[in-house]
């Protein structure tokens, strides 16, 4: 057996790293790096745990994530933009008109 | 056939003959009124100017067959004058049959007399009486349906169709008092009439299901050949029903409260339906189901004593009312209740249950009739306080009216005369009590219809201004005279107690009782004690000016006689505001029950939303950490499960 404990200890930190970020911070920009973050220790985990099992559905899926990411940054990407352009800041705190 | 009770006394049962001869013309009895009634109800106007002579030739032709049938009945034996016809089936649903049978036996034909005799000489004299109103023509339709609806009463063979005539009066009875309906008064009194009979009506239908359940027909033949294998049980609760519908139909207390407020309608209907007629169905119903009240003494007891309270309620109205006709309705209860006692004391009292109610029929008749007279001559005003002195100036009128007094407080000779002393005298032997209260009533009657004599026809004029009192047209005072000659001679009736003999086919032969003080002496003790009470009468009103205006201070007693002994009050106490209360406390509980629980479940809904809603802030962080949350508890749980 491959010991892969420590990609997925790599992966834990990460997905934390990203987590928090997302929790914490108001900068739109930060928060979406930080998603990305962890949809890549997400990725990471995969790929550990397919290589762990020697089978490729693990790194199949990993390529679905990052395709699907890839169109979620451009969509998100746009969104920011639009809102910095109305409103003159990217702090998702600022951003929160849709509400009870 | 007899049925025998625990008593010794043999009660009748009933079982007619075939039909023939002038019996199969039976059904024509009620059929000609009926067909009046059709023709000038839905022929309309077109029939304006002749109705009133159709109206009244239709219970001409009813009494001509009648007597024509009791001429044929008076030549049979006296265990085969009892015919019946059958019509057509009526109901007939699997066992269960119910034929449109009728019924003519010596106790039917003496009501069909009454009824169609005394009926026709009031649709005569509703000619003169109704001339100047403009809806004549429906009110003689109206007159007639009534006739129809009291030959169905008590010419049915089974109870079924005694109820049909028993509600057809009921609708008669309302049309009639409210025919004045754009008075609110007259309009109120319909009413009221109404619904109080609705309330003794349960009573009938549950008597009629209880005889569907005991004896699986309501036909009298079979009820009276099987009466004796009923339970007592079943045959005391019948018995209290069928009470309860004659307290109804009849007036007796308790439910006695709608008769005076029924003198809002013509006269002539005060006369036909609510005093000769109508009233008396009760007293029909409890003779005719003498196989039920004979075999359930306690049923027989309350009959007794709701027979003695309402002669007396009755005269202690009659003694304070102003209004003539009000006086005379209250003399109406007071009689009647004489009659219902004397059913109540059943085989020593049924016969003269029905002489007295016939020459109840007579006279208080002809007392009413003489009351429109004296109205119509009056501009109909009806306070007595305001007539006086009209002897002079209605001397036919003032005549017959007094052959109706006398016959009414039981002048010796008199038909009142013959048929109360009988009461009392029964009553005294069976239950003295009862008794003597009768014996005091006959006092009060004496009292109250001398008063009513004396304000009305003799001291000082108290008329009105540009009132001009005038004697009524003939067609008027004739049947007033006709009236007049069978109340002096009602008794006849009695000449060799031939009405006791030909009535006991239907309600049985009497034993011998013995009276404990000679009649001769009791005949004499009523006689004082109704001369003390006219002598009373004439020291308070014939002696001294009866003032115009009614004397404010009374006793409590004229007081409480004045507001009809409080009937209307206890009526209103008893039921009219424990039913409000009901009412109002199941609007209430719907209200705040049933609509709380559905009101207070929607709102905890959207309480629970307004409070939720709360989540949705706005921040993104904040969705995230829920988002978060969520994963965690899942995971948590997931871990949990799995250990």
């Amino acid at each position: 057996m491959n010991d892969v404990t420590p990609y997925i200890l790599l992966s834990a930190i990460l997905f934390t790293i990203g987590t928090v970020g997302v929790l914490v911070r108001r900068n739109a920009i930060v928060v979406f790096m930080c998603v990305e973050l962890m949809l890549n220790a997400s990725n990471l985990a995969l790929v550990a745990f397919a290589y762990q099992h020697g089978d490729l559905e693990g790194q199949i899926a990993a390529f679905f994530v990052m395709v699907v990411a890839a169109a979620e940054v451009v969509v998100g990407l746009a969104i920011i933009m639009t809102i910095f352009r109305t409103r003159r800041s990217a702090s998702v705190d600022d951003a929160s008109l849709l509400k009870y | 056939m007899f049925l025998f009770t625990e008593g010794g006394h043999s009660i009748p049962v009933v079982d007619p003959l075939g039909t023939a001869g002038v019996f199969s013309l039976m059904w024509l009895v009620i059929a000609l009124p009926l067909a009046g009634a059709a023709v000038l109800l839905l022929g309309g106007r077109r029939t304006d100017s002749w109705g009133h002579y159709l109206g009244t030739a239709m219970p001409i032709g009813s009494f001509a067959i009648s007597v024509y049938m009791l001429l044929d009945l008076l030549g049979r034996d006296e265990t085969e004058r009892s015919v019946s016809q059958h019509l057509w089936d009526w109901v007939s649903v699997g066992d269960f049959r119910v034929g449109m049978d009728l019924l003519v036996d010596p106790l039917t034909i003496l009501f069909l007399l009454l009824i169609t005799g005394v009926g026709s000489l009031i649709h005569v004299y509703s000619i003169g009486y109704m001339s100047h109103d403009p809806r004549r023509r429906r009110f003689f339709g109206y007159l007639n349906l009534f006739v129809a609806a009291m030959l169905m009463l008590v010419m049915s063979e089974n109870y079924l169709g005694l109820f049909l005539g028993w509600e057809g009066v009921g609708l008669a009875s309302y049309l009639l008092i409210g025919f004045w309906q754009h008075k609110p008064s007259a309009a109120a009194a319909a009413k009221k009439a109404f619904v109080i009979n609705r309330v003794g009506d349960i009573g009938m239908s549950l008597a009629i299901a209880m005889f569907f359940v005991t004896f699986g027909s309501t036909s009298f033949t079979v009820i009276s050949q099987g009466a004796g294998e009923a339970g007592d049980g079943a045959l005391t609760a019948i018995g209290l029903l069928l009470l309860l519908g004659a307290c109804g139909k009849s007036a007796q207390v308790p439910l006695q409260a709608w008769l005076l407020d029924a003198m809002e309608g013509p006269t002539p209907v005060s006369a036909l339906i609510h005093a000769a007629t109508m009233v008396t169905a009760g007293v029909y119903l409890i003779t005719r189901s003498n196989f039920i009240f004979e075999l359930a003494p306690h049923a027989q007891t309350a009959v007794v004593v709701v027979g003695t309270v309402t002669l007396l309620w009755g005269a202690v109205i009659g003694c304070a009312k102003d209004d003539i006709k009000k006086a005379l309705a209250g003399s109406t209860m007071s009689q009647i209740g004489y009659m219902v006692l004397a059913a109540g004391l059943g085989v020593y009292g049924y016969a003269f249950a029905i002489f007295h109610l016939l020459t109840h029929g007579f006279f208080k008749a002809n007392m009413f009739l003489g009351a429109g007279s004296v109205m119509h001559g009056m501009d109909d005003d009806v306070d007595m306080r305001h007539y006086g002195a009209l002897r002079k100036a209605m001397p036919v009128t003032f005549a017959t009216f007094a052959m109706g007094y006398l016959a009414i407080i039981g002048f010796p000779g008199f038909s009142g005369f013959w048929s109360k002393d009988h009461i009392i005298e029964a009553a005294l032997v069976e239950s003295p009590i009862a008794g003597v209260c009768a014996l005091l009533g006959a006092g009060v009657t004496g009292f109250y219809m001398t008063r009513l004599m004396l304000m009305t026809f003799f001291g000082e004029k108290r008329w009105l201004k540009d009132v001009h009192p005038h004697e009524s047209p003939s067609v008027m005072t004739v049947p007033l005279m006709v009236l007049a000659a069978l109340s002096v001679l009602g008794g006849v009736l009695f000449i060799g107690h031939w009405i006791v003999d030909w009535l006991s086919p239907v309600v049985g032969e009497a034993p011998e009782h013995a009276l404990p003080i000679p009649a001769l002496a009791l005949t004499a003790i009523t006689v004082v004690v109704v001369a003390a009470g006219v002598a009373v009468a004439w020291l308070l009103f014939g002696r001294r000016p009866v003032p115009a205006t009614m004397p404010i201070d009374v006793s409590p007693v004229i007081k409480a006689a004045r507001a009809d002994l409080y009937g209307d009050a206890i009526n209103e106490g008893l039921v009219v505001q424990p039913g409000r209360v009901l009412t109002s406390g199941v609007v209430g509980f719907d209200h705040s029950g049933a609509d709380g629980l559905v009101r207070g479940g929607a709102s905890v809904v959207a309480g629970a939303g307004q409070g939720l809603r709360k989540l949705q802030n706005g921040f993104v962080r904040s969705y995230a950490l829920s988002v978060l949350s969520g994963v965690l508890i899942v995971i948590v749980t997931l871990a949990v499960v799995n250990l």
